[in-house]
């Protein structure tokens, strides 16, 4: 039976945006802790550590996320867990994060002059400690806007989760496009408050890399 | 019980995989070169023109840049149909990229027109160059100069983002993949091949993209 | 009549005033100083002579023609108004020899053989004709701010305008600088610099003008003036530029 799209169609898509903003933050944690782990390795002394996620970075940086989503998604069967496309997605979307959540950071962690650690070095900090108390401190002020800009990336990115048959908003707008024949006024719709969730995002990057430009 | 890679059966359909190859490719090439043309187009009108073309520009650049490319690419496939325009999938997929593209290219190429100190435009006015001759001798070279990481790292970009299009049934490479998929049921094996393949892909451009910047810019 | 004629400008932005009623006559062969603090108004007054900055009242002209005249074709009166400026503003992109040649070429038309030949000879007369295939980056601040002189002199002004050219520049460059200064002002050339090198201006300056705040506030010889300054403003200002 054709429905037609109503108001409550559109309480529904919204509803589903909750799933978008779920993945949105699982994926976002996930990338965090990787990302934090990949920055720190590519600056360690260690060359063959450098190299690795150098490596690792350039193969996900060549690839693109569908690719990822699938492989983990028909991968996971293999080392013996069920395929369940939250995880398949929340693993696929923190990977494919961490390599640029990872690169925004380890810029931001480079930006800071070297005298900086030869300085915290000279009060006899430890290299952890440089990192702690002077360098990091420094560099998030730095990495804040494009680490805002990533969560819009992210919150968009997370559309292709539908293709794996994830219900969150695109996938909620597919079916009730299929069930409503009306797909215009539904993807406008779902456009609109990808729109409502990404724009605000996004000018708050905007006005902090302002701020940060004037301070400097 | 331990499960045996293999991969034999899926660089056998080597032949599909190269069908879909090229039409990524060419996707790839119509996207550039349309989204390069807004994207110049645009940011003109963003730098250079009046207040409301100004506005009309952010407006366009503000709404792609905040919307999934896959709900751009359902709105044009699926929702344009409702007015009688029904563009097949291919060309529906150009257009959605193509659109996609120029938002983001709109940005770099007036960050790059925007990189040239306006002290170089006013020694170029006090020489009495033209407004013209001033664009074409001064502003020009290094603003091209200082877009192009940008635009080529936003390229690689798309080259992989256009593996969506598989959603509407081009025959891209991903698409590539459920084909073989379904004819050797190798699953995890199809993509691992197939995210091979664009790395490669990746490497390639990314390549031509130095050696164009070496060739333009940085050779003297 | 004078080369130079300001008559009786104002200039503004939005409500901060820059320059009130300020009137100057600069004859040919006139090397000008304009002195006085930061903020005076003396870069502006430089700016607004070249036509980059409009202004509210008041007119210049240049040679007879009206610069703050819409009709007047802005792009001609500045082939013949050089201007130097403090950056030293020359195209990184492009070598010493093309940074010279461009304006020629494509404004005058000049053909290449004959503007390089120009290049060589403007670069003689500041000293660097081994630079002529040089880049901006390869050569040292006091290096490119004579590049910058020699482009300027390339189109053949009737008068140059110079905007403490000195200023970004280590102390012992700057020596070099004011050499070929000096050596344009010996030529003949119209001069007028805006700068803080008291000892250039009271040998080389045929009149030196004091700005303060927006207006000028006494003028006459350079080298009577700074050795006697009249107004209190001038000591003031004199004493803390020159100890």
């Amino acid at each position: 039976m054709i429905r037609t799209f109503s108001y409550v169609d559109v309480m529904y898509l919204v509803a589903a945006a909750r799933w978008t903003l779920a993945l949105t933050s699982t994926a976002f944690v996930g990338s965090a802790l990787l990302g934090f782990l990949f920055a720190i390795a590519r600056i360690s002394p260690i060359a063959p550590l450098r190299w690795l996620v150098a490596a690792l970075v350039y193969i996900v940086q060549g690839t693109p996320l569908l690719v990822w989503l699938f492989m983990i998604f028909f991968g996971l069967p293999l080392v013996g867990v069920s395929v369940n496309p939250w995880l398949a997605a929340a693993v696929a979307f923190s990977v494919y994060g961490s390599a640029f959540l990872g690169e925004i950071w380890r810029g931001a962690l480079v930006s800071i002059a070297k005298t900086q650690w030869e300085a915290g070095a000279s009060l006899g900090l430890s290299t952890f400690q440089q990192l702690r108390y002077v360098i990091v401190p420094q560099s998030i002020r730095i990495a804040i806007p494009p680490t805002v800009g990533f969560l819009v990336q992210l919150i968009k990115n997370t559309s292709l989760a539908a293709t794996i048959g994830l219900v969150e908003l695109t996938r909620e707008g597919q079916l009730t496009a299929a069930g409503t024949y009306k797909p215009f006024a539904v993807y406008i719709t779902v456009a609109s408050i990808y729109f409502v969730l990404c724009f605000p995002l996004t000018q708050w990057s905007r006005s902090l890399e302002r701020k940060f430009d004037g301070a400097r | 019980m331990k499960y045996g890679l293999q991969f034999r059966d899926v660089f056998a359909a080597w032949e599909s995989l190269l069908d879909g190859v090229l039409i990524t490719l060419l996707l790839s090439a119509c996207a550039m070169l349309g989204g390069l043309a807004i994207g110049i187009a645009c940011a003109a009108g963003r730098v250079y023109g009046p207040g409301w073309l100004k506005r009309l520009v952010a407006a366009y650049v503000e709404v792609i840049r905040n919307t999934p490319l896959l709900v751009q690419l359902f709105l044009i496939f699926f929702g344009l149909p409702s007015f009688g325009i029904r563009l097949d999938g291919f060309t529906a997929a150009v257009l959605a990229l193509v659109i996609n593209l120029g938002a983001y290219t709109t940005e770099i190429v007036r960050a790059g027109l925007e990189a040239v100190p306006r002290a170089q435009v006013e020694a170029g006015h006090s020489l009495g160059l033209s407004g013209l001759q001033v664009f074409r001798y001064i502003v020009m070279f290094p603003a091209l100069k200082a877009m192009f990481p940008a635009l080529a790292s936003q390229f690689v970009l798309l080259m992989l983002a256009t593996s969506i299009v598989s959603q509407i049934s081009v025959e891209d490479l991903f698409h590539a993949a459920s084909i073989v998929q379904s004819r050797t049921f190798r699953d995890f094996e199809v993509y691992v091949v197939i995210g091979g393949l664009y790395l490669g892909l990746a490497f390639v451009f990314r390549g031509l993209f130095a050696a164009l910047y070496y060739w333009t810019f940085a050779r003297r | 009549m004078a080369l130079v004629e300001v008559q009786r400008i104002s200039k503004s932005y939005g409500a901060l005033q820059v320059l009130t009623d300020v009137s100057l006559d600069v004859a040919k062969g006139e090397v000008v100083a304009l002195i006085g603090r930061s903020g005076s108004g003396k870069s502006t007054l430089l700016r607004c002579i070249n036509g980059l900055e409009p202004i509210q009242a008041g007119a210049i002209r240049i040679d007879g023609v009206q610069v703050n005249d819409p009709t007047t074709n802005l792009r001609k009166l500045r082939q013949e108004v050089g201007i130097v400026f403090q950056s030293f503003n020359l195209f990184p992109h492009l070598s010493v020899s093309d940074n010279i040649t461009l304006a020629p070429r494509v404004v005058k038309n000049q053909p290449p053989e004959a503007a390089r030949e120009l290049a060589r000879e403007v670069l003689r007369r500041v000293g660097l004709e081994d630079k002529l295939d040089a880049f901006p980056a390869q050569l040292s601040g006091g290096q490119q701010q004579r590049v910058a002189i020699a482009r300027s002199l390339a189109m053949r002004p009737k008068v140059m305008l110079f905007d403490e050219v000195t200023s970004a520049l280590d102390p012992e460059l700057t020596g070099e600088v004011l050499k070929v200064l000096e050596s344009v002002a010996r030529e003949g050339m119209t001069m007028i610099l805006v700068t803080h090198e008291m000892g250039f201006a009271r040998r080389f300056g045929s009149r030196a003008v004091f700005m303060h705040e927006g207006r000028i506030h006494e003028e006459g010889r350079a080298a009577a003036m700074l050795a006697e300054p009249k107004t209190l403003e001038l000591q003031t200002f004199l004493n803390a530029v020159l100890h």
